[in-house]
C-alpha cells in the first residue's frame, strides 16, 4: 500500500466520520386535507434534492397514465394502492432525507379528523411537529386539534407553517395575526416552543429557500429551522431510568459467572458506581460496569442501548426497572392517565386489558373513564362510559402488579403505555400517565363541591 | 415560558448528543432485545446481502458476550451468486450459528412451484418462506427491509403482524407508538420485525465502514461478465441468460443489492473501496431498487402486492 493511498484513505475515512457524526431529527407533519401538506412534503423532498430520478420518473409516468399533465407530487408519498386510487393519505408513512447538516425522519401523518390516532402515532416519537394553516382561513378547529395533540404528546418543538401566503398577497398583518392567535392558544396548552413561518409550499417561499416576496420576515426557512433546532433534551437534567429488557448470561468457559442486564436507557445518565434500586422489588445495588455495545464506558445516557453489571447477584428479570436510589419513582397499581383510543372496538369501563409499560406487561382493568376531551374546544364531557376510536379521555386503571410509572410530562418514555386486547393482541389504546389538560381541573371540581347544592 | 424563537445554532449537539449512526444502532439493538425477550422462536432472514449482514452484526453486538439467541433462515432461489453463498456459509461457521435453508429449487422439482416464463424466481420465494416459517413454528422473523427502499415499505411497521397465510394488510396494521412494540400474536400468526426500518442505504454503508464489516466482494467494483436486458446489466448463468441476441461482455461493475441473479442488476462502477462506494451512493441520482431491481418495475404496486401475499 502506497503512502499516497493511505492519506487518501485517511481523508475518506475522515469524511465518513464527519457524515456519520451528523445529528438526526424526527419530526411529524400535521395539516388538513387542503392545507397543502403533500405539497409541503413534496417541496421539502424535492428542493432538498431528496427525490431521485427514478422516483420522479415513476411519478411522471403514473401521472401521465392517469391523464394528468403535471407530475402529481402526492404520488411520491402515497404508497398504497388504495391511497393512490382515492388520492388521500390513509396511514402514517415514514420518509427519510438528509442535508449536509442533519438527517431527518419524517412521520407523514394523514390530516383527516377520523385519523387523530395517526397524528398521535406520528407525534409520539417526534421532537418537532409542523402544523400547517391555510393563510386564508387562519386558525380553525383542525389547527387547534393538531396543536392540542402536539401538546398532549409533549412534542418539544412546534412549527406553525402559515401556508398559501401567495394567496393573501404575502401580507405581513395576515401572518402576524395568525401567529399571534396560534401562539397564545398553544402556549396555554403548555407547548414549550413555537416558531411561526410564513410560506408558500406551491411557490416555494420560505420552505427551502428564503422568500423574495416577504422581506418583512427575518426568521429561518422551514428547512433552516429543521436543520438547527436543538435535538434531544439534556439527559443530565432527568433522573435515570433503565428498564431491563433481557438478561445476558453466556454460561461459557470464558464467562462462567457473567450476568448482564441489557436495555436502552430511557432517560437520564448512568455512571459506574451509581447506587441503583430495582423496581418493583426495591432491592439495591451499585453499577460495576457499563458495556456500550462492545466498549466499556464509565458513563452512558439516554437513548443508548447498553448492558449493565451490578455489584450484587439480585433476582432481576425483564420488566424490572433500575433507577438511581435517590431518585427512584414510586410504584403503584392505581394508574390515572390521559389516553387516545386507537381501535374501532370501544374502550369501556370494566374492560380487562393488558398494559405494556416499558418492558413490562401486566394485567389491568378499566375502573373508570371520568371524562372525554373534545379536542376542538378542550371541553370535558363527564363520565362518557366508553371511548370510541380517535377519542381522547381520562381513564383510571388498576393493575395486577405494581408499576414504576413516571408522569408523562416528566418522561415520554417511562410515562407512556399501551393497552392491549388479551384475546387477540390488538393494540387498543395509547396512554400517558399523570396529569394533563385532558383532565378536568381538580380545582374546578373542588370548587363545584364547595358550592354544594346551589345549582 | 413559551416564546416565539428562531434558533440559529445547533446548541443541542453537546456532550450528551448521539450521532445519528449511534441513534440508529441503539434503536436496532433495542428491537433485537425486545424480540429475544418476548418471542419463543425468532429467526433472522439471512441472504448474505448487506442488510442482512448488518442485521447479524447488530444482533451479535446486542447479546455479547453471549451468543445470538436466534437461528438464520435463507430462502435460496437456486439462482444465487456463488460468492454470496460462500460468504453465507463462512459466516455461519464463524459464529457457530444454525442455518435453515428453504429451497425454491426443491419446490420446483417436486411440483409445488412452477417456473415463470420470464425465469424470475424472486416472486417464487414467498411459498418456501411461508412453508419454512410454518414448519419451524417461527413466531418472529427478522427482515432487513428498510422504509426508504420503496413506498409500500415506507408504510411498514417495525413489528408487523402477519396472518396465518403470511399476508400483510396495510389497512389493518397496528399503530406503533413511542418505542412500545406490540409482539402479541395468535397461534399460526407471526410477526415480521424490521430493525433497520429507519436506516437509509447511505446509513447502512456508513455503518459498514464504521464497524469495518466484511462484505461479499460483489459489492465492490470488479470486472465481470454481464449482458444487457431490460436496461440492466445481468450476470449470465444457468438461470437463463443470455438468450439469442444478447451478448456477454466484460465490464467494471458492482452490486447495490444482492438477490436472485435473474432480477438483480449490476451498476457500472469504479468503486473498489468502501469510501468510494459511499461517495458514489451519496452522489447517485437513482434509488437502490430503481437502479438494480427488475421485479419492482413490473407494476406500480408490485412490492405492495407481493408483500400482501407474504413476501418480505
Amino acid at each position: 500500500m502506497t503512502s499516497n493511498l493511505t492519506s487518501e484513505e485517511q481523508a475518506a475515512a475522515a469524511a465518513v466520520e464527519r457524515s456519520a457524526a451528523t445529528s438526526q431529527l424526527r419530526f411529524a407533519t400535521a395539516g388538513s386535507v387542503d392545507d397543502g401538506k403533500s405539497t409541503l412534503v413534496g417541496r421539502l423532498l424535492h428542493d432538498s434534492k431528496s427525490v431521485l430520478a427514478d422516483q420522479l420518473e415513476a411519478v411522471e409516468h403514473a401521472s401521465r397514465s392517469r391523464g394528468q399533465e403535471a407530475p402529481d407530487l402526492a404520488l411520491l408519498t402515497d404508497g398504497l394502492r388504495a391511497e393512490r386510487e382515492q388520492g388521500i393519505t390513509i396511514d402514517v408513512a415514514y420518509r427519510y432525507f438528509a442535508t449536509p447538516k442533519r438527517r431527518f425522519i419524517l412521520a407523514d401523518t394523514p390530516g383527516h379528523v377520523q385519523y387523530t390516532r395517526n397524528m398521535v402515532t406520528g407525534a409520539s416519537t417526534a421532537e418537532l411537529a409542523v402544523v400547517l394553516v391555510d393563510a386564508r382561513n387562519g386558525v380553525v378547529e383542525q389547527t387547534r386539534r393538531h396543536a392540542a395533540v402536539a401538546a398532549l404528546l409533549r412534542v418539544p418543538h412546534v412549527v406553525l407553517a402559515v401556508n398559501k401566503m401567495d394567496l393573501v398577497d404575502y401580507a405581513e398583518p395576515v401572518f402576524a395575526a395568525i401567529a399571534e392567535e396560534f401562539t397564545t392558544y398553544a402556549a396555554s396548552l403548555g407547548v414549550p416552543e413555537i416558531t411561526a413561518i410564513p410560506i408558500s409550499a406551491l411557490a416555494g417561499d420560505n420552505v427551502v429557500t428564503a422568500s423574495a416576496n416577504m422581506d418583512w420576515y427575518g426568521g429561518p426557512t422551514v428547512l433552516e429551522h429543521l436543520e438547527t433546532v436543538p435535538v434531544g433534551t439534556d439527559p443530565s437534567q432527568d433522573p435515570a431510568r433503565f428498564p431491563v429488557q433481557y438478561v445476558i448470561r453466556p454460561q461459557t468457559a470464558e464467562h462462567p459467572d457473567y450476568r448482564g442486564y441489557a436495555g436502552q436507557i430511557a432517560s437520564g445518565v448512568l455512571r459506574v458506581g451509581d447506587a441503583v434500586t430495582v423496581l418493583p422489588s426495591g432491592r439495591t445495588s451499585a453499577i460495576t460496569g457499563i458495556d456500550a455495545l462492545g466498549t466499556m464506558v464509565d458513563v452512558a445516557w439516554a437513548p443508548q442501548s447498553v448492558t449493565l453489571t451490578l455489584a450484587d447477584d439480585l433476582d432481576i428479570s425483564r420488566g424490572d426497572l433500575l433507577a438511581p436510589s435517590d431518585h427512584a419513582p414510586e410504584t403503584t397499581r392505581d394508574v390515572e392517565a390521559t389516553v387516545c383510543h386507537l381501535h374501532d372496538r370501544p374502550l369501556r369501563v370494566g374492560d380487562r386489558v393488558l398494559l405494556k409499560h416499558t418492558t413490562r406487561t401486566v394485567k389491568a382493568i378499566i375502573k373508570d373513564i371520568p371524562s372525554r376531551l373534545t379536542l376542538a374546544d378542550l371541553s370535558h364531557h363527564p363520565a362518557p362510559g366508553e371511548l370510541a376510536a380517535n377519542e381522547i379521555g381520562r381513564v383510571v386503571l388498576r393493575t395486577s402488579e405494581p408499576l414504576a410509572l413516571d408522569a408523562y410530562d416528566a418522561s415520554r418514555r417511562t410515562g407512556s403505555f399501551l393497552l392491549i386486547d388479551p384475546a387477540d393482541g390488538t393494540t387498543l389504546t395509547a396512554g400517558m400517565a399523570g396529569d394533563s389538560f385532558a383532565a378536568p381541573a381538580k380545582g374546578a371540581e373542588a370548587a363545584r363541591d364547595d358550592e354544594g347544592w346551589d345549582f | 415560558m413559551t416564546t416565539v424563537t428562531a434558533i440559529n445554532a445547533d446548541e443541542g449537539a453537546g456532550l450528551y448528543a448521539l450521532a445519528h449512526l449511534d441513534a440508529l444502532e441503539s434503536e436496532a439493538v433495542h428491537i433485537f432485545r425486545e424480540v429475544a425477550g418476548e418471542f419463543e422462536r425468532p429467526v433472522i432472514l439471512f441472504s448474505g446481502g448487506k442488510d442482512s449482514i448488518v442485521m447479524l452484526h447488530l444482533a451479535l453486538k446486542a447479546f455479547a458476550p453471549a451468543a445470538v439467541p436466534f437461528s438464520l433462515l435463507h430462502v435460496d432461489t437456486g439462482h444465487n451468486f456463488p460468492e454470496v453463498i460462500a460468504y453465507r456459509d463462512a459466516t455461519v461457521a464463524r459464529y457457530g450459528l444454525r442455518l435453515h435453508v428453504a429451497s425454491v429449487q426443491e419446490f420446483i422439482d417436486d411440483g409445488r412451484l412452477r417456473e415463470r416464463p420470464d425465469g424470475t424466481r424472486n416472486p417464487l420465494q414467498t411459498v418456501p418462506l411461508l412453508d419454512a416459517i410454518e414448519k419451524n413454528r417461527f413466531d418472529a422473523v427478522f427482515g432487513g427491509g428498510r422504509r426508504d427502499e420503496e413506498k409500500a415499505r415506507a408504510k411498514e411497521r417495525v413489528f408487523s403482524l402477519r396472518d396465518e397465510f403470511g399476508g400483510w394488510d396495510p389497512r389493518r396494521q397496528r399503530p406503533e407508538l413511542w418505542q412500545l412494540y406490540n409482539g402479541r400474536h395468535s397461534p399460526g400468526e407471526h410477526v415480521r420485525v424490521f430493525p433497520l426500518s429507519n436506516w437509509t442505504e447511505l446509513d447502512v454503508w456508513q455503518y459498514i465502514a464504521r464497524e469495518k464489516i466484511d462484505l461479499p466482494q460483489i459489492y465492490y467494483a470488479h470486472e465481470r461478465e454481464v449482458f444487457r436486458r431490460g436496461g440492466m446489466w445481468l450476470a449470465p448463468g444457468e438461470w437463463g441468460g443470455p438468450k439469442d441476441g444478447e451478448t456477454v461482455e466484460r465490464r467494471m461493475v458492482r452490486y447495490r443489492t444482492v438477490g436472485d441473479m435473474s432480477c438483480t442488476g449490476a451498476v457500472e462502477s469504479e468503486a473498489v473501496a468502501i469510501e468510494q462506494v459511499i461517495d458514489e451512493i451519496a452522489a447517485s441520482r437513482l434509488t437502490e431498487r430503481g437502479a438494480t431491481r427488475a421485479d419492482d418495475k413490473l407494476s406500480e404496486a408490485a412490492m405492495e402486492d407481493r408483500k400482501r401475499e407474504g413476501y418480505f
